[in-house]
């Protein structure tokens, strides 16, 4: 049935188990582990399938044109497979970002884009949503090579989904409503909406496409021109999507995108004077400092999707192999690269043993391989930081005390795969179980009543998401309510929609992105009042 | 006097062959159970241009247990709100590819203006379709606050099986502002166009189920108000009722809802509606927009501004540029692109505009242009203004249906607003001035559901419209609209240990 397709391909909600198999192959692998490499068997002794596609474009996008740094500059994108050069893009820095911003200035205040009938601006989205179907399966090729994510999670879930965004928000260009307001007199009052004006954004590595998508797709329905700077390590997709919008008729200068680094490019939009309006998605840390130098400049509005160490809550109640499935796929889906992976499992006393012995026998059926390969679960991390980082983490769990059941190493010496490694008997004071580890990581902690898992679970500086796995309506109430995170997911996980918002609590960031939350960040609300004279009614 | 334009486009123009004349009902073209058909007849000429099915109770009841069965097991209401936004998008792109000959049809079946129809009807559809299918993955309902330990919320249901009653002066349009909204909030539905317009509905059908909008979705089924229209009203597994005619007409829909299954209705009826020209308006502005505001579409229109009020300071400027526009006004062959007014949509109307000139004239109304029967062949009628008139007159009352201007003077802001509000009708309102204050006490004072200001026929996608008074109930267009189509639901149930309520 179709009815349950784009929420279930992302989730592994109960109901919808029997449909979700692209990544759950616990119990039916035995179809698909022809060609599969598990993790014991060493991948890397094969060569690398060579990707379907060409890189077509490497240089900034400014103004409508390709075009290459001021510095002349460039920087090499590399394979996460092999740790080679799949291209050099060109570098941009300051003098890009105030190019790229005076070419949005100029098309937010001349034209033609937010004068433009919001019925025509929705034609282009939704113009653009069809050419990103036509050109799916290269988007979604440039993707895998610059990332590193399994090809069929790109071409057949990401890019889909992008193109479901696209359509989504070109849905609400003609929808956005102020409001007529009552007042204490006679006073006529209404609200404006207005797009705010130029946005910068800064979008991550692990979603390349999609978080292109969270962030142009409000902005743009809304009437805005768009400065966006992409991940270093994936500078790719974005270039090509961008050419795709201008094919769709997306005026010059509307969206403009620049490669380059978080300390010079990404820096000089957060502090740009001319830049009315930011968003970022990355690390806490960065987090930081963009907030501090947005305000630092021009005040500008900020939102921030930050980290997260979310909860994965197994109660008593529930079935363990369903549970073990869903929380295995909440961790290390998208090689555990997910600000909202479920990295705290906490497993009820009563059903812990049997838990940690079926989520170790799971990781263990983890297929690692080359991305491109078909059946393949999980591909390389991104990069050397972020491999080195992993196993940073991993050596402190052993050594602070937790039992290493599976995992914990490399696999094959070439590219940056890691072994799926599960951790259990985790205390709460160990760093597995307080930082984003951001890999394949999974840590099982021990609970034994409702109300110290909703003590622990927010004991944390984070907020962004968690899982709750019960039968019980009041159970689920309870922690719905008791937990301070901005999505909960009940029997399942990752279920991401176009109308779903999402967002951090605590340290996890500031706003909601994506369903109608998300127009907020992008509109600017103007009181309109004038006195009313002999008004029929007030 | 209008002048008649009277080439003989016959040549010039291809009318298509007519594809569909039988019922659509579960997805398929079906004769109607009695084999009745059936005139439909080219205004232009009064000749038939096809014989279309007739369809009765029994053709409703079948539409409907089609519809019902769709809605309760079809996949149409299961579907995520961005899967049926996709069919139906597909479902714009093909009206899109068939402009020409919806318009065509539109044209021949209702005497439109054939270029009228291409520019602006046809694609109006595709886009109110393309609205409505954004809306379809917009469907919020609440989480409420209750005083207690209670966690609550709404959901917005597809409200079921909807009869839908379209009439003949915009086939397309209202279909479409029927359709779309009642498509996307995942309703099933039975659509009766009305019988001298039978054609673009059918079409319309052929390419939903091109779009692969499933069986039983829409049914389209033709015929009668007396019979197919009252079937539909009265019947006790239909979930509501969206009609657009005659207020007379609604008034039997609403009374049938009633005395059958309580189902929900909305009106949209007839209007009798002001414009209202200030000493400060411009002048040529103002007859521009008072012109078209009744010329439009021949005055078949429920929102023609057919009562113009004119503020005495510019009074005799008004209604001389009035008088020079109309008479420069071309009538003639729809299909003609210089042509500005194309025939009444059958004798009937023809007879009873006619009529009403005849009350105008006895009553004492100054006739000051038009009043006349054109050309001898068809239903075209002179664009016709009467001054001074009275507001008991007959000619200020009634909605007359065609393009029959009353007009009258008045001195102040107040008096101006006590003649707008004298009309049992509330459908919309023309204000013409610069005055903000004007705009500002006059917009309210209006007991009218759309007020333009400096403007007329600003419809829009977004925009809601519909009656005060009896001129009806509910909205069209907008998301207004949507929620007639959508049911409330509050879901409650305990809390235990909340941190916060």
């Amino acid at each position: 049935m179709a009815t349950r397709r784009i929420s279930s391909l992302l989730s592994r909600s109960l109901t919808s188990a029997s449909s979700a198999t692209l990544f759950s192959r616990g119990r039916n692998t035995s179809s698909l582990s022809r060609g599969i490499y598990k993790y014991s068997t060493a991948t890397a002794v094969e060569a690398p399938i060579i990707p379907p596609v060409t890189v077509n474009h490497t240089q900034l996008l400014i103004d409508g044109q390709f075009v290459n740094a001021a510095s002349g500059k460039t920087f090499p994108t590399l394979d996460p497979r092999t740790g080679e050069v799949i291209a050099h893009v060109a570098e941009g820095d300051a003098e890009d970002i105030n190019r790229a911003v005076a070419a949005a200035r100029k098309a937010f205040d001349e034209g033609p884009w937010p004068k433009m009938p919001a019925y025509q601006r929705q034609r282009i989205l939704l113009r653009f949503a069809d050419l990103i179907d036509q050109h799916n399966d290269e988007l979604a090729a440039l993707e895998t090579w610059d990332n590193g994510k399994p090809f069929e999670q790109s071409a057949k879930i990401e890019v889909p989904m992008f193109a479901r965004l696209m359509r989504y928000y070109a849905g609400w260009a003609d929808k956005i409503h102020g409001l007529t307001v009552p007042a204490d007199g006679p006073y006529h009052v209404q609200t404006l909406h207005e797009p705010i004006g130029v946005a910068g954004q800064i979008i991550p590595w692990n979603f390349p496409l999609l978080m292109f998508a969270w962030k142009i797709g409000p902005a743009l329905a809304c009437g805005n021109t768009v400065v966006l700077k992409t991940a270093e390590q994936t500078p790719l997709s974005a270039l090509l999507a961008s050419r795709l919008l201008h094919e769709a008729g997306l005026p010059s200068g509307v969206l403009n995108v620049v490669s380059g680094f978080g300390p010079t490019a990404g820096a000089s939009l957060a502090s740009h004077m001319d830049v009315d309006k930011l968003a970022f998605t990355g690390s806490t840390s960065t987090g930081k400092a963009v907030l501090q130098l947005a305000a630092k400049s021009n005040l500008k509005p900020v939102t921030l999707e930050l980290g997260g160490k979310s909860p994965f809550i197994v109660c008593e109640d529930a079935d363990v192999d369903t549970a073990v499935e869903l929380a295995h796929f909440a961790l290390f889906f998208n090689q555990g690269q997910c600000c909202c992976a479920g990295s705290r499992t906490f497993v009820h006393e009563r059903i812990y043993d049997e838990f940690v012995e079926k989520a170790k026998a799971r990781a263990l059926k983890r297929s690692v391989g080359d991305p491109f390969k078909g059946g393949i679960e999980q591909g390389p991390q991104i990069d050397t930081e972020q491999f080195n980082k992993i196993l940073k983490y991993i050596r402190s769990g052993v050594e602070n005390g937790a039992t290493l059941e599976t995992g914990g190493e490399r696999l094959g010496d070439k590219g940056y795969y890691i072994k799926p490694t599960v951790f259990s008997n985790v205390k709460d004071d160990m760093l597995i179980a307080n930082d984003e580890i951001f890999g394949p990581v999974q840590t099982i902690l021990k609970y034994k009543d409702l109300d110290e898992v909703i003590r622990r679970a927010n004991s944390s500086p984070y907020g962004l998401a968690a899982g709750v796995f019960t039968h019980n309506i009041d159970t689920a109430n309870t922690l719905t309510r008791a937990l301070r995170v901005g999505t909960v997911w009940i029997n399942c996980f990752d279920t991401f929609d176009a109308a779903i918002p999402f967002g951090g609590y605590k340290m996890s960031g500031h706003g909601r992105e994506k369903g109608i939350y998300s127009l907020q960040n992008y509109l600017q609300v103007k009181a309109v009042v004038t006195p009313l004279k002999n008004a029929a009614w007030l | 006097m209008g002048s008649h334009c009277n080439d003989s486009l016959e040549s010039s123009i291809k009318i298509p062959t007519i594809k569909f004349t039988q019922l659509f009902i579960n997805g398929e073209f079906v004769d109607s159970i009695s084999g009745k058909t059936f005139e439909t007849i080219d205004p232009r000429t009064g000749e038939v241009t096809a014989r279309i099915s007739e369809g009765d109770k029994e053709d409703i009841d079948l539409a409907v247990k089609a519809a019902r069965h769709a809605f309760d097991y079809g996949p149409w209401p299961r579907l995520p709100g961005s899967a049926r936004a996709k069919i139906m998008m597909k479902f714009a792109d093909l009206i899109e590819q068939n402009v020409e000959e919806l318009a065509t049809l539109d044209t021949i079946d209702a005497g439109k203006l054939f270029s009228m129809g291409k520019a602006v009807d046809i694609p109006t559809v595709a886009s109110a379709v393309r609205y409505y299918a954004g809306a379809a993955d917009k469907i919020h309902g609440e989480v409420l606050k209750m005083s207690g330990e209670f966690h609550a919320y709404t959901l917005r249901e597809p409200i079921g099986v909807v009869g839908l009653i379209v009439p003949w002066n915009f086939p397309s349009t209202l279909f479409s502002l029927k359709v779309s909204p009642a498509l996307a909030a995942g309703c099933t539905m039975v659509v009766k166009p009305a019988e001298q317009t039978p054609l673009s509905a059918l079409f319309y059908a052929h390419l939903a189920k091109l779009a692969g909008i499933p069986e039983g979705v829409l049914n389209v089924v033709t015929g009668f108000g007396s019979t197919a229209g009252a079937a539909i009203s009265s019947h006790m597994d239909i979930d509501a009722v969206s009609f657009t005619g005659s207020t007379e007409a609604g008034r039997k829909v609403a009374q049938a809802a009633a005395a059958s299954n309580l189902k929900v209705v909305s009106l949209e009826l007839g209007g009798k509606s002001p414009l209202l020209i200030f000493d400060d308006a411009d002048v040529d502005m103002a007859a521009e927009l008072a012109l078209i505001g009744i010329l439009h579409n021949k005055g078949e229109i429920c929102v023609a501004s057919s009562r113009v009020y004119v503020q005495e300071g510019i009074y005799d400027q008004v209604v001389n540029k009035l008088v020079e526009k109309a008479k420069a006004w071309v009538v003639g062959d729809p299909f003609d692109p210089k042509v500005q007014q194309g025939p009444q949509v059958d004798k009937r109307q023809f007879r009873k505009i006619l009529t009403y000139i005849e009350h105008g004239k006895r009553e004492g109304a100054t006739l000051l242009t038009g009043g006349k029967p054109l050309g001898e062949k068809g239903y075209y009628i002179e664009p016709t203004i009467f001054a001074e008139v009275k507001e008991d007159m007959l000619i200020a009352k009634d909605e007359i249906f065609g393009p029959v201007l009353a007009l009258a003077k008045f001195k102040t802001i107040d008096e101006a607003i006590q003649k707008a509000n004298s009309t049992r009708y509330g459908l919309v309102a023309g204000i013409i001035t610069k005055d903000l204050n004007v705009v500002n006490t006059v917009s309210r004072s209006i007991r009218a559901g759309t007020i333009w200001v400096n403007c007329y026929f600003a419809f829009d996608n977004d925009c809601p419209y519909g009656g005060y008074k009896m001129s009806g109930f509910g909205r069209d267009s907008g998301l207004e609209a949507f929620h007639k189509y959508l049911q409330v639901k509050s879901v409650v149930t305990p809390l235990y240990n909340s941190p916060w309520l």
